[in-house]
């Protein structure tokens, strides 16, 4: 799967209060939670932000809550692929687990500007940056969640290991 | 063989059901338990459904709290609410607390039963890592591994590396596990155990209470950690008399047991912590903060919404009142730790205070309801996160701290310690 965007660069530590405040949690539709993505750090993302552009961050993304809401008001603002230093533990998980694209590439958030256009191959774990004219080498997933990426989620991976008896297990 | 092992590792080998396990290892772990609330059960239940899945794996083992927005708080949380009560009862649930029953989940599951040691729990809230107190393994999930674990009572984990820290020392007056912790996560930053074990022991954790006990293991999170946990010993065999549900298995790190790192720490040196905004790890001592006015005083929630912490706020504020510039809002935990507060005169102490104390609930927390702050208001609380905007408006500020400090805050009106309010 490969990706091209214009990037939004933030900072470290960016925690899921300010990827969609709490004062919103009060649904879980996508759209609505999207309306408000990244409000308290970035007022103008909502506005600026197009389909397939790229969230790029310093280390420890997504740090805090567990709602899954933050992984999917990005994805449903329309961002293809979050690449960060490091990662959250449970933004890690969830965004695997609802089909978010992630990559940990120290090099890319050292780097990156915001504005910059950049093409990402998911699969080589490479990201490109079309202004600099740099590439840089990102993780690639471990095999097992390979896996759950490539049946299209958790959930799905999950149905695919029950489904032999019927009803689940 | 089996090499020694932490006790993270053992928990999580038993409930695998290999002889043991490494850090790195990709496992799929039987659940003992998995949790979800009123903000994450409707996505997990949304996942849950569309997948096809139609019963949950043990009606007994999956307990849904409503406890963030409740009571409901306006309409579109109302109608959430109301998703999860209607599967709980589709579901036949044992274990679903609602308003009246209901408390913060990670005060009231422990209270009940519920959780034991040796237990493995997930939860769809980042604060389940708040059982490790009792020698259990709890992290935190999202909505979809939650799914996936009401529907095959297994989770995919990878094995933890463990830190250790280790409290040696007598802690000074008024020092308790909020300020060990606080302290602690000064020293790591808040990806400093990044999903790591994080291992309390030592002497002055032996000598903690269960309830400073559970306020240390809920903010592992804050430093990043994907568990907390204690060793259990006789305090914790004491607090599962007569509540525990199942059996307990109370396991220990072996000697020889291999860390990432371990860290000293001598909690005679540690003061009473303040963590400033707008991180868990920005802390310094109390002291430091005293000219600063304060709009607010929370007390309360998964961190310090137990009975003794209402203890100590109330062993401050007795025969005071609080400063006139001041709100305080006191949360206890639980219905129990209500009435446990009301036998001992607490609440009373409190009313005459002039503090508002309110039925259970997340309520300001988050940011929630129940004691949201304007743009440049600046909150005390005894709460795990003062991220930008957590308990209301954007250019409003929570600082985190203990119930001591909290409460005489509220007498003093700027940040305080109890020696400068109590003659
Ligand atoms: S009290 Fe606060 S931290 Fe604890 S579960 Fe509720 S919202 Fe989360």
């Amino acid at each position: 799967m490969i990706f091209e965007g214009t990037a939004f660069k933030y900072g470290r530590d960016v925690d899921t209060d300010v990827i969609i405040p709490a004062r919103y949690l009060n649904t879980h539709d996508p759209d609505e939670l999207a309306a408000h993505c990244m409000e308290d750090i970035d007022k103008e993302f909502v506005d600026r932000v197009q389909p397939g552009d790229i969230i790029v961050a310093e280390e420890n993304f997504g740090c805090g809550s567990s709602r899954e809401q933050a992984p999917v008001a990005i994805k449903a603002a329309g961002v293809s692929c979050v690449v960060a230093a490091s990662f959250a533990r449970i933004f890690y998980r969830n965004a695997i687990n609802i089909g978010l694209p992630i990559l940990v590439c120290p090099e890319a958030a050292g780097d990156v500007q915001s504005g910059d256009r950049l093409s990402v191959d998911l699969d080589k774990g490479e990201v490109v940056n079309l202004t600099r004219d740099k590439v840089y080498q990102a993780d690639r997933f471990p095999d097992f969640m390979q896996e759950i990426v490539a049946a299209g989620g958790l959930m799905a991976h999950v149905k695919k290991r029950t489904q032999s008896g019927g009803e689940n297990a | 063989m089996a090499g020694p092992m932490t006790i993270t590792e053992k928990i999580l080998a038993r409930a695998c059901g290999q002889e043991s396990v490494q850090p790195g290892d990709f496992v799929n772990a039987r659940l003992d338990l998995a949790l979800a609330n009123d903000i994450t059960a409707p996505l997990a239940i949304k996942e849950f459904e569309a997948a096809g899945m139609t019963r949950v794996w043990d009606p007994e083992k999956v307990v849904l709290v409503c406890d963030h927005f409740v009571p409901n708080k306006d309409i579109k949380s109302a109608e959430q609410a109301m998703l999860v009560r209607e599967f709980a009862r589709r579901q036949g649930l044992a274990n679903f607390f609602d308003v009246g029953r209901m408390g913060i989940e990670h005060v009231i599951l422990p209270e009940k039963g519920l959780v034991v040691p040796g237990d493995v729990v997930i939860g769809a809230d980042s604060h389940t890592c708040t059982y490790g107190a009792l020698g259990a393994f709890a992290t935190g999930v999202g909505s979809t591994d939650l799914a996936a674990g009401m529907a095959t009572g297994e989770v995919w984990l990878r094995v933890p590396e463990t830190i250790r820290f280790n409290y040696e020392g007598e802690p000074g007056r008024y020092v308790t596990g909020k300020d060990y912790i606080l302290y602690t996560i000064g020293l790591t930053g808040v990806d400093g155990a990044l999903y790591e074990a994080m291992e309390f022991g030592g002497g002055a954790i032996r000598a903690l209470s269960m309830d400073g006990r559970f306020t240390m293991c809920n903010m592992a999170i804050e430093a990043g950690g994907k568990n907390g946990i204690i060793e259990p010993d006789a305090i914790t065999e004491e607090y599962c008399r007569g509540r525990a549900l199942r059996e307990p298995v109370m396991m220990k790190s072996d000697a020889g047991a291999e860390y990432a790192r371990v860290i000293d720490i001598d909690v005679s040196s540690i003061e009473l912590q303040v963590a400033r905004p707008h991180l868990p790890s920005n802390t310094v001592p109390a002291t430091e903060l005293s000219e600063l006015k304060i709009d607010q005083v929370v007390i309360g929630s998964c961190t310090n919404g137990r009975i003794e912490d209402l203890r100590m706020a109330a062993e401050v504020l007795k025969g005071s009142k609080v400063h006139p510039d001041v709100r305080t809002l006191i949360f206890p935990g639980s219905q129990l730790v209500y009435q446990q507060a009301m036998k001992e005169g607490l609440i009373d102490i409190f009313i005459e205070a002039e503090v508002a104390v309110s039925t259970p609930t997340c309520g300001p927390c988050l940011g929630g309801h129940m004691g949201i702050l304007a743009a440049g208001e600046r909150c005390i609380s005894t709460t795990n996160r003062n991220f930008v905007g957590r308990m209301g408006h954007t250019e409003s500020e929570v600082y985190l701290a203990g119930p001591y400090v909290a409460a005489a805050t509220a007498i003093a009106g700027t940040i305080a310690v109890p020696e400068e309010v109590l003659a």
